[in-house]
This record gives structure tokens, C-alpha cells and sequence, in this order.
């Protein structure tokens, strides 16, 4: 019972949401030239199958490749940030300045300084706009870390990498999941910005920017659409990595 | 007899953002092999400052604090600290919580071993059967239970402890001295205890250390000449009950009042 209710109650909440979309451009007697509607968009996934299909996986693995590399960099960062006081004073005001940096304006510095590197700009923008909170989080776990946490295995003699293994990681993971979550929506449109921008680009945006350029609205909503499932996807994969690697966090309901 | 721990005219001092705070002043402490040294103080006086420089956390300004027989300068696997916090790993079940000195100090050794080493000393202490629970799942005096497990699975040669059952209820905390009592006849550690309890310095010590206001020194040492199969009733009794009056006199001292006014005549 329970599980189906975590099933039917957002399929249904999804089925509401097309409905009245559908109810509002009828009513107003849009045309599909100015809004589609729910019904116009099957007939553009059809007729546009095999560039969804290709579009979306270009879209993904660019997505899903900066976001590894802003774990990467991003975990590296907390970690030099959370171990030392003077690194955390140094780094933090430079990072804080970097985030608040609109990421659109670094599309068109990126593709000039990497002329024409199409997948490399896309996964670069994607990286830098998402490393920030991982960097944050575990930066912060780390040196909040209670000192008796550490004192059980370092009155053992054991290095400061086996107290990182065994007792800093598994610890701030909740909070690195917490952050995950948030990096990999960034990602997405890091990836996305470039893509809709990028001339001659690949990925769903760039199916977006010609539906544009055609006026063919269907295949325009129908690229938001595919955009919003792949976006689900990918936060739900990390929800999922999430039980997995951070699980023991969740309290039973009460 | 040869101490197993010798802590000889230790001093040291924090440095703060107001210049160095002294913390022990010339500190002398010996404990004899197997024996159970309790150390009570007035609060802020360096008890904790104490532990983290025989486990050799940190290394003092001046002094030594020998252990077997070797001077200490860094942290050995020969020791077991327990705090009032257990710190037990929520992603870890209870046995897996046990365990985890011994995969710093015996890597080698194989799990099973390990596991078997883990539940006797679970058996021990009350907790059979909670085993593969997670911490979240256990009381207070369970987890504590557990995290005394934990400190001497890898049988080590010293237990500190800092204050261990501070933050129980007065009938789990006697539950847990006999528990206490019965894990120090079974396992060959020799202890130290920070307490603010008079009552469980006397019950489970067989020295009671009174440490001066800060900068701590040794200010009193009270042999506890009593059996070390001791229940909670000896407190009771004239021996132990005239103890801690000697001990709240010192306490009194330590804490700059004179004896008799606890406090009132400031
Ligand atoms: N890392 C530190 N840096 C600076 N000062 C410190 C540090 N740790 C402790 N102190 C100071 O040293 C003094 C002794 O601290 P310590 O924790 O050893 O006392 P304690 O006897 O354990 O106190 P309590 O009874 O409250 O547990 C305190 O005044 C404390 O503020
Ligand atoms: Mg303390």
C-alpha cells in the first residue's frame, strides 16, 4: 500500500499538471505556434525519436562527466579546506567570489579561450558550476568534525588518512549527498546553457535552439519536457547513490 | 613494584588569543600496573587536558609521562579511551562499532577473530543480542556500554577514560561501575578515570587523585584500601563514607573555599 502510494501519488500530481496545461491552451484556443499543448507533443517526440534519443545521451554524459570531476575537485578542495585553518582562510573568500559569478557570463569567455571544443566546454561549464557546494559541504563536515571523533582512532596512532577513511567520509557523506543534489541540478544547466548557446552545438539544447530557429514550438516544449525527465533522472540517481552510500542517516518515520 | 604509568612534574600551558593559559603546574601522578587511579578536580581545572597527554595526543611543555617503562611522545596502540560522549559510528552496527580499534592495531587479524573477541566483551557488558543494531537503536547506558567495549577490545595496556558515565542517570551510572568492577577483574588494563563523582572515584579506584584548581597540581591522594570486589552498599559504610568526607574537604580546598561554607561566602 505504502509503495504504491509513493508511486500513483506523483504519476497522478504529473497527470493533473498535463491536464490542466492541456485545459489552458485549449481554453485560450492557442495555437501550437504560440503554446503547445500536451496532446502536440507526442506527435514531436516521434517524429524527432532518434535525435531525443542521441541529444539526450550527449546531453547526459556531458552532465554526468563535469559533475564527476566537481566531486573529484570538489571533495579535494574540502578536504585541503576542512584539515587547515589557513587554506580554509585563504580559499574561502576566492571561492565565495567565483560562485557569485553569474555562470552565463563565462559561456562566451569559455568558448573563446577553447575555440570550437565543443564537448570540452560543455563539461568544463558543467564542472565549475558545480563544485562549489560540494567543496562547502565536505569542507565544512571535515572541520566540524567532533574531536573525539578523531581522538578514537588517533590515540591508536592511526594516520590522519585512516581517520579520514574511516571516520571524516562516512560522516560528512550525508551532508555531501545534501550537496550532491543540489551540484547536480547546477550541472545540468551548466551543460545546458553552453549547449542552447553553443552554434552548431550537440545535446538537447541545441535540439531546443533549432526548434527555435524552425518556429516549430512542439518540438520546442517537447525538449523541455525531455529535459525535465532527464532532470529528474539524474537527482534521483543520486537520491539512489544516496540510500545506498548514506542510508544509516535516514531516521525511521515516526 | 614497577608504575605502569608514571606522569612526572608535567606542565603545560594553552596559548590563547590572551597570551598562555597554564593548565597543569609540575603534575606527579604514578600508577602501578593493574591498579585504577580515579582523578577528580574542580571543573576547567585540565582533567581532559590530563588524558590527551598520557595517550599522547599532545606532548606537555615540560615533564615526561611514561607508560611501561617508555617515555611518551606520540600515540601507541596500547591504549583505549573511552569519553563522556560515546562517539559510537551511527553507520556502523554495535559489533562493527567494537571492532574498529582493531582494525587500526591488528589489520591482520582475522574477522572472525575479531568478531569473537568483540561479542565475549559485548557478552560481558549486558549487551547480547543488540549486537547488529545501529547506536541510534540503543539507550544511553547501552552505547556507553558499547563504547567501553570498544576501548579495550584491543586489550590495551592503559584505559582513559574521561568522565565515561557523566551523562547517565544516577542508577545507570551504578550499573555501570559494576559493570566497570566486573571488566577489571576479567581484563588486565590499568585505568585511569576522570570523574566529578566523589562517590564512583571511591567505589572504583583503588587511588583517588585530587587535582588543584587551574593550573592543576597534585593537590591530595587518597589510597582506597578497600576489596576490589566492592559493591554499591560499601559506600555505605563508615571506611568509605569517612573517605569522602576527606575528599569533599579536598575538593573544597581545590576550589579556593574554605572548608564548610560550599560556596555561600562570596
Ligand atoms: N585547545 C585548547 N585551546 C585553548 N584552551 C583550551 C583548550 N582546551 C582546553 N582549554 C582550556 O584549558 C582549561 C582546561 O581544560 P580541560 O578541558 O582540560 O578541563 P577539564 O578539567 O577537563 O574541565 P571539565 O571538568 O569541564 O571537563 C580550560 O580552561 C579550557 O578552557
Ligand atoms: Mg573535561
Amino acid at each position: 500500500m505504502e509503495r504504491f502510494q509513493k508511486i500513483a501519488v506523483p504519476l497522478l500530481a504529473i497527470a493533473v499538471f498535463l491536464a490542466l496545461w492541456e485545459f489552458v491552451v485549449w481554453i485560450n484556443g492557442w495555437p501550437p505556434y504560440k503554446m503547445a499543448a500536451p496532446s502536440d507533443l507526442p506527435a514531436a517526440f516521434i517524429r524527432f525519436q532518434d535525435q531525443f534519443i542521441g541529444m539526450g545521451w550527449q546531453t547526459l554524459w556531458r552532465t554526468v562527466l563535469g559533475l564527476a570531476l566537481a566531486v573529484v575537485f570538489g571533495t579535494l578542495l574540502g578536504m585541503v579546506m576542512g584539515f587547515s585553518r589557513v587554506a580554509r582562510d585563504a580559499l574561502y573568500p576566492l571561492l565565495v567570489g567565483f560562485n557569485a559569478v553569474p555562470k552565463a557570463t563565462l559561456v562566451p569567455v569559455i568558448a573563446l579561450i577553447f575555440i570550437g571544443q565543443h564537448d570540452f566546454n560543455t563539461v568544463l561549464m558543467a564542472f565549475l558550476i558545480s563544485f562549489f557546494p560540494i567543496a562547502v559541504s565536505v569542507g565544512i563536515g571535515l572541520s566540524t568534525l567532533e574531536p573525539e571523533y578523531r581522538d578514537i582512532l588517533a590515540a591508536l596512532g592511526a594516520s590522519k588518512l585512516t581517520i579520514f577513511r574511516k571516520i571524516a567520509l562516512p560522516k560528512t557523506l550525508p551532508e555531501f549527498f545534501g550537496a550532491l543534489k543540489v551540484s547536480v541540478t547546477l550541472a545540468f544547466i551548466g551543460t545546458n546553457l553552453v549547449e542552447i548557446v553553443s552554434p552548431h552545438g550537440k545535446g538537447l539544447g541545441a535540439l531546443f535552439l533549432s526548434g527555435q530557429i524552425n518556429s516549430d514550438y512542439p518540438l520546442m516544449f517537447a525538449v523541455l519536457i525531455a529535459l525535465a525527465v532527464l532532470g529528474i533522472l539524474l537527482y534521483y540517481g543520486v537520491v539512489a547513490l544516496e540510500r545506498i552510500f548514506a542510508g544509516w542517516a535516514e531516521r525511521e518515520a515516526q | 613494584m614497577q608504575n605502569l604509568i608514571d606522569i612526572k612534574g608535567v606542565t603545560h600551558a594553552y596559548r590563547t588569543r590572551h597570551g598562555a593559559l597554564p593548565v597543569l603546574d609540575n603534575l606527579d601522578i604514578s600508577v602501578p600496573q593493574g591498579e585504577f587511579c580515579a582523578v577528580v578536580g574542580p571543573s576547567g581545572c585540565g582533567k581532559s587536558t590530563l588524558t590527551r597527554l598520557i595517550s599522547g595526543l599532545m606532548k606537555p611543555n615540560a615533564g615526561e609521562v611514561w607508560l611501561s617503562g617508555e617515555k611518551i611522545t606520540s600515540p601507541r596502540k596500547t591504549v583505549g579511551m573511552a569519553f563522556q560522549n560515546p562517539v559510537l559510528l551511527e553507520w556502523r552496527t554495535i559489533i562493527e562499532n567494537v571492532v574498529l580499534p582493531l582494525e587500526i592495531v591488528a589489520p591482520s587479524m582475522p574477522k572472525a577473530q575479531a568478531n569473537d573477541r568483540a561479542m565475549h566483551l559485548l557478552e560481558m557488558v549486558g549487551l547480547k543480542g543488540f549486537e547488529s543494531k545501529r547506536p541510534s537503536e540503543l539507550s544511553g547506558g547501552m552505547r556507553q556500554r558499547a563504547s567501553l567495549c570498544r576501548a579495550i577490545v584491543h586489550k590495551p595496556e592503559v584505559l582513559i577514560m574521561d568522565e565515561p558515565f557523566g551523562a547517565l542517570d544516577n542508577f545507570t551510572r551504578e550499573d555501570l561501575w559494576q559493570t566497570m568492577r566486573d571488566l577489571r577483574a576479567a581484563e588486565p588494563f590499568t585505568a585511569v578515570l576522570i570523574t566529578h563523582d566523589l562517590r564512583e572515584s571511591v567505589f572504583l579506584g583503588d587511588q583517588v587523585v585530587v587535582l588543584s584548581g587551574r593550573p592543576a597540581r597534585t593537590q591530595y591522594v587518597l589510597n582506597v584500601d578497600l576489596p576490589h570486589d566492592r559493591t554499591i552498599d560499601i559506600l555505605y559504610e563508615k571506611e568509605a563514607v569517612g573517605m569522602l568526607h576527606v575528599l569533599r574537604e579536598q575538593i573544597r580546598i581545590a576550589q579556593g573555599r574554605d572548608g564548610g561554607t560550599d560556596g555561600g561566602a562570596h
